[in-house]
């Protein structure tokens, strides 16, 4: 390829790549384009061997001029996954696999013949939908801010992303002054997604105050809230679109260099920011003179290693600088004192990639999305008890039930919607009362959690909130870097109150003390992640006292998980007495008794079973098994 | 102590000089040491010592600090049952016990046969597919607790082969 | 240094720009209870949060240990906010600790319980399960309770900034972190030159040198003959045990408990000072002479040989062989002295008093078995005085015993400050040469290189170079030199611990929370003051060169003929074990 090195050029470039993606998705010339959904989910369904499938159909059939077939970033639908999408038609097929490629490839490519059983149907409506933007799931996003060309363009192609608009922002702004940009970006309103919140252009203007030779953007990728996966998603599938993000900043502030700093555990990501970079260099876009300007600027990629704390910006920077990743005392700020004890600015995946969007809509387009104080679009990874799990993109304001019921669909199994929870470890869990509320910044922490990176997990009647609090405790005490006292031995002792409770063994002076230790370590930790990490103790206590009271009081846990509150019951009149039960059972406490299954004469060969509380081990394989649906939680 | 073989001398320093341009690039030496080897034993952090002047004390702060970097041979096959939020409400905790109990080893230990380590896995972003398992990087999608012997058997089959 | 102006407590104060607010708050005298903090940023973690004040306007808590004042700046100790929170970081730190304060050996030097006793901690809150706790009794020197440690970092970074070889530091993480040498070895199976540096920061009993007082109580009871010698450096530091200034000399009144506490003889391993002196400056005349091995180094202190072995093994040959003056002293006591006074060596029982946890070590080495019995450090000297019930403030001061290894020069003295050896090297090797005795010799720290310093002399006409470093990080720059092939020197002194033995393993502890408000750097205030003693000292000898000593002249003929005679050889002189494995197996 050959290197772009003035705007001129770039602009060409971008024209000639926008023709060649219209001819793609418009089905100029006859063209039919198969796009295959390559997010994690969908790889972990084998979406990799049905693009193989195809493109070794488009062999066979020697149609390599008419048809292509590639691989795209996540459609955030991952409950319905793997995808399959046929340009110009759009039509859109879910849950596919292997198997059906031909079929596809002989009804849809070759006949023109919609492929009518793979299509999506609507739970509730039970009406089929052929497009994605007839799902109800779909309706209320707006996916092109952050999520920007995600299952859309090859991510592993920058042509497609030059094609698709990449770098016309980056042109715009090296036409721009520096502080131009900065005011841009301010006026935006936007930001930071990683969690706080602390508005993006601010901490820019830090660092491009302070005179330094050297500065230093650098990516936080370390998503490492249990149940998020944004940035994983955003990277994976449009990658350019953050470097773009990462390089509009470095011209902003005067930095040279960039480091993403990715978790170890997205292999893909890894592999297409490498690619992503590595093409960038040879199209000139990285390196020396920027489309022939004097900003210079180079992409480096560095890994975690399996520590949650690392997402902490200080403890990401000492990671970067091979040490143990512990948060630093501030002051000094990054933007003072950074890597290298050099100014730098750290953003996260997801706010830089609203930078571009930014810059080549204009800040005030992009103000007019979202709320007064939060401005834009925002992803979360919306999972757990919700019919349609995946990742979503909503404009900021979108009230919590339109996420979980709209978007959602809803709560699987007719089960009674519980609790939301936001934020991760940092965060808390929002009630029922708290549905319709607009999601913003400031209104989540007002009801008692946070954004967070954007991990929402939504919790059924099945969930016990001492549990999830718990769940979170143990979390945060194996992730606790061990650097100050109050997180390192605060949160200990809140995991060990925590564990007396949710084995019977509690009493009511155990509460106080955990939210005197909660306040403690709240307002004593050093770092970002302590100071947040009672927040899911203080909220569940806050909403779920009761749960609390029952587990103390009544030694009860009201949702049964619990195990040491709990037991496995066989219903005698619902037993048919197959012994499906007592076979599987692991512990052997499952006994016959001599009595016949309700309705069954006592020549029945078949008793009724039940279970030996003294030698069940509560793993629940019985009620897996049970096909009478005779066994209770108690 | 044993000492390193020559080979092995040989493939670290030449991981050490990949990363000669970098600055601090400690942990992408100790990463590319933990995939190539499974482990980073004490000869191997003397060894990366002696070539980066880090001390072995530091060196061996940061293996023991992240998840990822074991001190002790990992087995052939790497169970890791995600703990994550969106697993976790969906039942992983049980396919965790489930696993424990069939291997008859506890979460960060590796079986006697070496063939197996089971790990606990901090979200590997594969939420939408919850409860997920992960095997050598071979993600399972909704794992149920009844399906955990086949999985294992499956690698057995493997090796018996 | 520019003045900012603030408010403590409500009151207006001018202080430097660049302080922290625990620094301002302590020069203005507020004492705020901390623990992590040390030293002006030679530690500064802001790690155990026992510092907390409120900043008006700043986001919560701060702590005052890492933050900065500024102009205009508002500091609340006293609200009730920061106090409670101080209390509970302590008592956090408390629940995680052993608590057997009455028989821990930290008693009355422990900051934790003094921060405990300032925030008001109280019994039994937050009680819960520990962190697995590592006992390791095993090495000479040094032991190490990870059942007491609050993870204040304050030992990784003395042991970093003074030798550069981190032997310790933070094992695993969360709860399970300890501080360790790596695979949470010994201090027996690491390269550990157990100089003790750690030990002197410790704030608790989590690191602590390996007593024995119990030895010498023993061989007391025995009914031995228990002589005890007394390194330079005690001198200058004992008196702090007992509530004294910093840099007040303790000689006389050391002498005077000493005779208290029962022993048969008290020596001055001044004595011995001198001897080596004659012993190394002759071996420097003969490789000199003979174009023997150079630069020629030093060998009096334990915890450069032990890195010499462990690090540099290659460099042996240009290693005195002297064995250290205590070990000589021992030799010469339990021979030369044992024989004009007919005593039965095998009866008598020598204690060395040293400022230094590397002479335990030192003592066993299985090149020297029998020299000297007991190594007892600053401390334990201090806390023999104290058992005893003596009152130090009413002590007379008394002279060492005079009893054939009594004399001893000024030389002698200056051995337990850092260039102190080659100084008094020098005023003999120069006496020998010329056979005129040589003035002052200036030191001149080495361009670029703080903490090495180098100096020429004049020689018949030709120039001798010779340096001097203290910390093993700054005897690197030297070792490297001669690896290297490039070191100008010919004689270079070596000393373990960053300025030398005033400074040693050995000596009262370093406490900031109970300094004088005006010493932030605490390592030079006591270097500087400490120092200043011996110095002192040194200018009031009338002998001021080793080869002067009457009692060493008689020694060598009555007993030892010349330097380097064969006896010489035998007791005076030591090899060294260059095969010392750095990790051996367990």
């Amino acid at each position: 390829m050959a290197k772009i090195k003035t705007s001129d050029e770039l602009i060409k470039k971008s024209n000639d790549c926008s023709s060649c993606l219209d001819a793609k998705f418009k089905g100029l010339k006859g063209k039919r384009a198969i796009v295959v959904c390559g997010g994690t989910g969908c790889l972990s369904s084998d979406s990799s061997s049905i693009l193989k499938r195809f493109q070794e159909l488009i062999k066979k059939n020697g149609m390599e001029d008419k048809v292509t077939a590639n691989i795209v970033g996540c459609f955030g639908f991952c409950s319905q996954g793997p995808f399959v999408k046929i340009f110009p038609e759009e039509t859109l097929y879910t849950k596919v696999k292997v198997a059906d490629a031909d079929e596809i490839f002989e009804k849809d490519i070759m006949g023109g013949e919609i492929v009518d059983r793979l299509l999506f149907v609507d739970p509730q409506t039970h009406e089929k939908a052929s497009k994605q933007h007839e799902i109800n799931f779909y309706k209320l996003q707006k996916r092109d801010v952050a999520l920007r060309g995600n299952a859309e363009i090859n991510p592993e192609d920058i042509e497609e992303a030059i094609g698709s608009g990449a770098f016309l922002a980056l042109n715009k702004a090296l036409h721009m002054s520096r502080q131009d940009v900065i005011t841009e970006v301010l006026n935006s309103g936007l930001r930071g997604r990683g969690g706080a919140g602390f508005p993006t252009g601010r901490k820019w203007q830090f660092a491009y105050d302070v005179q330094s030779d050297e500065k230093y953007v650098v990516c936080n990728g370390d998503e490492g809230d249990p149940g998020a996966f944004m940035d994983r998603s955003i990277i994976e599938g449009n990658p350019i679109n953050v470097i773009e993000g990462m390089m509009i900043e470095g011209y902003a502030i005067g930095a040279q260099n960039g480091y993403f700093y990715i978790r170890a555990e997205y292999p893909v990501a890894v592999d297409r920011l490498k690619n992503a970079i590595k093409q960038c260099e040879e199209l000139g876009l990285l390196g020396d003179h920027i489309l022939g300007t004097d900003f210079s600027f180079r992409c480096h990629i560095r890994l975690g290693a399996g520590a949650f704390v690392c997402g902490e910006e200080t403890a990401l920077l000492n990671s970067i600088e091979g040490q143990r990743g512990m948060p630093r005392p501030r002051p000094p700020f990054p933007a003072v004192k950074g890597l290298w004890d050099k100014p730098s600015v750290i953003n996260n995946v997801e706010t830089l990639a609203n930078v571009p969007y930014i810059l080549r809509e204009g800040a005030d387009a992009y103000a007019k999305i979202g709320t007064e104080k939060s401005k834009g679009t925002k992803v979360f990874a919306l999972g757990g008890k919700v019919n349609n799990v995946g990742l979503v993109e909503v404009p900021m304001g979108t009230t919590l039930r339109q996420l979980i019921y709209d978007i959602g669909g809803g709560i699987p199994n007719g089960k009674k919607f519980k609790a939301i929870q936001t934020g991760g470890p940092s965060g808390g869990c929002l009630t029922e009362k708290d549905l319709d509320t607009p999601i913003d910044y400031d209104n989540l922490i007002a009801a008692g959690s946070m954004m967070g990176s954007g991990g929402a997990i939504v919790m059924d009647e099945d969930n016990c909130m001492v549990d999830v609090a718990k769940f979170y405790m143990t979390f945060i005490c194996d992730e606790s870097c061990g650097k100050c006292s109050p997180c390192r031995i605060g949160t200990k002792r809140c995991l060990e109150i925590l564990e007396k409770i949710t084995e019977g063994k509690g009493t009511m002076k155990d509460l106080d003390e955990l939210k005197t230790l909660a306040n403690v370590i709240k307002s004593n930790s050093l770092c970002g992640l302590g100071q947040t990490a009672p927040n899911p103790i203080l909220s569940t206590m806050k909403s779920f006292y009761d749960e609390y009271v029952a587990h103390i009081v009544d030694k009860k846990c009201p949702a049964h998980v619990c195990k040491s509150l709990m037991q496995y019951k066989i219903l005698p009149e619902k037993c048919a007495g197959c012994g499906l039960c007592a076979r599987n059972c692991p512990a052997g406490a499952i006994n016959k008794t001599d009595k016949v299954p309700a309705g069954k004469p006592e020549t029945f060969p078949l008793r009724v079973h039940e279970i030996d509380p003294d030698k069940c081990v509560k793993c629940g394989l019985c009620q897996a098994n049970c096909k009478f649906g005779a066994i209770i939680k108690d | 102590m044993a000492h390193l073989q020559g080979q092995a001398v040989k493939q670290i320093t030449e991981i050490v000089e990949r990363y000669k341009n970098e600055r601090t690039p400690l942990m992408m030496i100790l990463s590319d040491i933990q995939k190539e080897y499974g482990y980073i034993p004490l000869e191997v952090q003397e060894l990366v010592s002696d070539l980066t002047g880090i001390p072995v004390s530091e060196i061996y702060g940061v293996v023991t600090f992240y998840s990822f970097f074991s001190l002790t041979p990992k087995g052939k096959y790497v169970v890791g049952v995600c703990l994550g939020t969106a697993c976790y409400v969906k039942g992983s905790q049980l396919i965790l016990d489930k696993f424990s109990e069939l291997l008859k080893i506890k979460p960060g230990e590796t079986s006697e046969d070496g063939l197996f380590t089971l790990d606990v896995l901090r979200c590997v972003g594969a939420c939408a597919i919850a409860p997920a398992v992960s095997i050598n990087g071979k993600v399972y999608p909704q794992v149920q607790v009844s399906q955990v012997q086949g999985i294992i058997d499956e690698y057995r089959a493997k090796e018996n082969k | 240094m520019a003045l900012v102006n603030i408010k403590i407590e409500g009151q207006s104060f001018q202080v430097e720009q660049g302080l922290t607010v625990l620094e301002a708050c302590r020069k203005c005298g507020f004492n705020i209870p901390s623990l992590c903090a040390f030293n002006h940023g030679e530690c500064s973690r802001a790690s155990c949060r026992v510092c907390l004040v409120e900043v008006k306007g700043a986001r919560g808590l701060v702590a005052s240990c890492v933050y900065p004042v500024n102009e205009g700046m508002e500091i609340s100790i006293s609200s009730v906010r920061a106090s409670e929170a101080r209390r509970a970081s302590v008592e956090l730190l408390l629940s995680n600790h052993r608590k057997n304060c009455l028989e821990c050996e930290k008693n009355g030097h422990c900051e934790l319980l003094e921060v405990a006793k300032m925030v008001g901690a109280r019994d039994g809150v937050f009680e819960g399960s520990k962190t697995p706790a590592t006992i390791d009794h095993l090495a000479p020197s040094l032991i190490r309770e990870t059942d007491k440690c609050i993870l204040c970092g304050r030992c990784i970074a003395r042991c970093k900034s003074a030798h550069g070889i981190a032997i310790l530091g933070f094992e695993n993480r969360g709860f399970n972190t300890i501080v360790s040498p790596v695979e949470n070895r010994s201090f027996a199976t690491s390269p550990c030159i157990q100089c003790g540096q750690c030990v002197t920061v410790c704030p608790t009993g989590a690191l602590l040198e390996n007593s024995e007082i119990s030895k010498v109580d023993e061989a007391m009871k025995a009914g031995k003959l228990v002589i005890v010698q007394t390194a330079p450096a005690v001198r200058a530091a004992i008196a702090e045990e007992f509530g004294e200034k910093i840099g007040t000399p303790g000689t006389g009144k050391m002498v005077a408990a000493l005779h208290r506490l029962g022993f048969y003889r008290v020596f001055d391993t001044n004595f011995a000072a001198d001897l080596t002196i004659m012993e190394e400056a002759s071996e420097l005349l003969k490789r000199i002479k003979n174009n023997g091995v150079l630069p020629q180094i030093t060998s009096c202190s334990p915890g450069w040989i032990n890195y010499l072995e462990y690090y540099y093994p290659e460099l042996e040959k240009h290693v005195s062989t002297c064995k250290s003056p205590h070990m000589m002293m021992g030799a010469i006591i339990k021979t030369y002295y044992a024989q004009k006074h007919d005593l039965d060596p095998n009866n008598i029982f020598v204690v060395s008093i040293m400022p230094c946890t590397a002479k335990k070590y030192e003592r066993q080495r299985k090149q020297m078995p029998n020299d000297v019995d007991a190594v007892l450090t600053t401390r334990e000297l201090a806390k023999l005085i104290k058992r005893a019930g003596i009152n130090w403030s009413k002590l007379p001061e008394e002279e060492f015993d005079n009893d054939l290894l009594g004399e001893y020069s000024g030389a002698g003295v200056i051995f337990g400050v850092t260039g102190g050896v080659m100084e008094a090297a020098l005023r003999t090797t120069y006496f020998w040469l010329t056979g005129k005795e040589h003035a002052a010799i200036n030191f001149d720290a080495v361009r670029g290189l703080e903490g090495v310093r180098e100096a020429a002399i004049e020689v018949n006409g030709t120039t001798i170079k010779v340096a001097i470093a203290s910390g093993m990080k700054n005897a690197k720059i030297l070792l490297e030199q001669i690896k290297a092939g490039t070191s100008p020197y010919a004689f270079i002194e070596i000393m373990g611990c960053p300025g030398g033995c005033i400074n040693g393993g050995g000596q009262p502890y370093v406490k900031p929370l109970f300094l004088p408000n005006e010493d932030f750097n605490i390592l030079d205030t006591y270097r500087n003051k400490r120092a200043s003693v011996l110095y002192s000292e040194d200018e009031k000898q009338v002998v001021r060169q080793s080869h002067n000593n009457k009692d060493v002249q008689r020694l060598y003929q009555e007993f030892l003929g010349e330097p380097g005679s064969e006896i010489a050889e035998k007791l005076l002189h030591t090899s060294y074990d260059i095969n010392r494995e750095k990790y051996p197996n367990k």
